[in-house]
């Protein structure tokens, strides 16, 4: 009875957590928000130790019964990956971290369900259809997250090529797979499987929806990561919200609704900054046969690129009034937004006013490229997003683009026929002078030449990002 | 039935209100956000405490096992990460 009360600590739990996800609007709060959710997550788990201590009717729980030896190991063992892994990692490695965390979360969700639904089979317990059907979803949801965020993790970290992997018959294997899980789905559901054929029903569902969950990831290309990790940040959300439908939770079912919200907010903005729809992205096989076509194009050569030494871009940049420094992910790879903190500051104690302007895919994540510049101690008034700096480049003199490449390319503004027509650029191209930091003339994801490089106000500064920036630090100094 | 129906209240209503909130959330801290979240989705730890005594049989008890482990890194890793990425974003002094 007593136990019935201690939802009243889950409800605390859930408003935590909203209030925490609330405190995220503003950089002044987002660290007390996070406490917030730590908090929350405390006394969630705080409240299921009594419940299960008091014992639990609905859930069949007998007072005391707690397997703390399981329970220790478990959280002991969690608790040091966890920890070492957020203590170590690498600021620009966080998307295939978050893409491995999404995997952790959808797999919980499989075991929890698998080892509810086995251990009432086992013992002879008959599982209602709609307890049925939450356990089938809770699987399929979790499975296909846990192998998807693991191939996410595998491209993004190197481990798997991050081209596209087609093969012919791809969609119609899926097709075929799906067919499978839901005859499965159905035969369990209708009664038609004898309850001694059950659990390998529920591991044949479980064994098909993970191998889907490694073919609908395979087919995407590496640039599309940002959506994808969105995508599946949803998923482990709702693979939660599909546990509590097991267990009969309202906490569950509320914090992974609020983490699949999340998730697919998340996913329609970096959709719209690449122009694509969802459809498109997870299907499209972007970059497999379109590659094909788009890179031929890129090999298009150049003519009128005009050319500028470290020293000619520093006098440059000396009567600069004001500066835009567009980073793009190649900057970070290189650990060059140091290098680029540095320049600007040296440009601000000569008088110029510099802004970074961050595209929505600057990065492989979300938000990606303010965290890496954040690392580099830059501070956060500094950067500024697309809408709020694309009215400024018209009165600005110099813009350095470092890293970035398919973001500033005019012929998503300008060129109908353009592969990339329609996509939210940065229009560094209206500045008075643009330097491009570049090795070389190499196309950027897209694959397609950059108009930008041909402008007259245009030109390029070749070399690697770090040196180059350290070089003009050093120009400016003499100057 | 009824309780179903209020489960999918609440499931429905948490969705609006995830939506209201989040999309207040400046790009800046998009990053931050995923990270929190992905801890938040690690209340399966839940799920994974309640499961563990299902049963006498121990093949449910591992499963249980190891779905807390799973559900653990993500609750410790998701928040301490987004502690220290929180911590870097600071003002001009």
């Amino acid at each position: 009875m007593m136990a019935q009360y201690l939802n009243i600590l889950y409800l605390f739990a859930a408003i935590l957590f909203i209030l925490g996800i609330k405190g995220l609007t503003r950089i002044k709060t987002a660290g007390r928000g996070n406490l917030l959710s730590a908090m929350g997550m405390l006394v969630a788990v705080i409240a299921t130790l009594l419940k299960m201590q008091l014992g639990d009717e609905a859930l069949g729980i007998l007072a005391g019964q707690i397997g703390w030896s399981y329970i220790i190991a478990g959280v002991v063992v969690g608790g040091l990956i966890g920890a070492i892994l957020a203590k170590t990692i690498k600021m620009t490695a966080m998307p295939q971290f978050v893409a491995l965390f999404n995997g952790f979360g959808g797999g919980a969700s499989v075991m929890v369900a698998l080892s509810y639904s086995v251990a009432k089979i086992l013992s002879g317990t008959p599982i209602g259809s709609f307890d049925m059907l939450t356990v089938i979803l809770s699987l399929i949801i979790g499975s296909v997250t846990f192998t998807g965020s693991l191939v996410a993790f595998g491209k993004l970290q190197g481990f798997i090529s991050g081209k596209p992997i087609l093969f012919p018959g791809n969609k119609l294997l899926n097709l075929a797979l799906a067919l499978a899980v839901i005859a499965g789905s159905s035969y369990v559901l209708l009664g038609i499987v004898i309850p001694a054929k059950l659990v390998l029903y529920l591991i044949g569902i479980t064994v098909v929806t993970l191998l889907m969950g490694i073919l609908l990831v395979t087919p995407i290309g590496g640039a599309d990561m940002p959506v994808v990790i969105s995508l599946l940040n949803s998923y482990s959300g709702l693979a939660a919200s599909a546990t509590g439908f097991v267990l009969k939770n309202d906490l569950l079912i509320i914090s992974g609704a609020l983490v699949g919200a999340s998730g697919l907010i998340l996913t329609r903005i970096m959709c719209k900054a690449m122009n694509r729809s969802l459809a498109n992205v997870l299907f499209g096989g972007f970059g497999a046969d379109d590659f094909a076509v788009s890179g031929e194009k890129g090999k298009q050569e150049y003519t009128n690129v005009k050319e500028a030494s470290p020293e000619e871009a520093a006098l440059t940049l000396e009567g600069a009034n004001s500066v835009i420094i567009i980073p793009g992910y190649g900057l970070a790879v290189a650990q060059a937004q140091f290098a680029a903190q540095e320049l600007a500051e040296a440009l601000e104690k000569r008088g110029s006013k510099v802004s970074f302007a961050i595209h929505p895919v600057a990065g492989r994540m979300p938000g990606h490229m303010n965290v890496l510049l954040a690392e580099a101690k830059v501070p956060y008034e500094k950067l500024y997003e697309l809408d709020t700096i694309n009215p400024e480049f018209k009165t600005t003199d110099v813009v350095i683009i470092a890293g970035a490449n398919d973001v500033v390319n005019p012929a998503a503004a300008k060129e109908k026929g353009s592969p990339i027509y329609g996509m939210p650029i940065l229009n560094a191209y209206e500045a008075k002078t643009v330097f491009v930091i570049k090795r070389s003339l190499s196309p950027g994801f897209a694959g397609i030449k950059n108009a930008l490089f041909e402008y007259d106000n245009t030109q390029l500064i070749y070399g690697d990002g770090k040196k180059v920036l350290q070089q003009l630090i050093n120009e400016l100094k003499e100057l | 039935m009824i309780d179903i129906l209020a489960l999918f209240t609440a499931f429905v209503l948490a969705i609006f209100i995830g939506f209201e909130v989040i999309n207040k959330i400046p790009p800046t801290l998009h990053t931050p956000l995923m990270s929190g979240t992905n801890a938040i989705s690690g209340i399966t730890i839940v799920g994974a405490l309640l499961a563990i005594p299902y049963s006498s049989p121990t093949t449910a008890n591992l499963l249980g096992a190891v779905a807390l482990a799973m559900a653990t890194i993500n609750v410790i890793g998701g928040f301490m990460v987004t502690d220290r990425m929180l911590a870097m974003f600071k003002r001009k002094d």
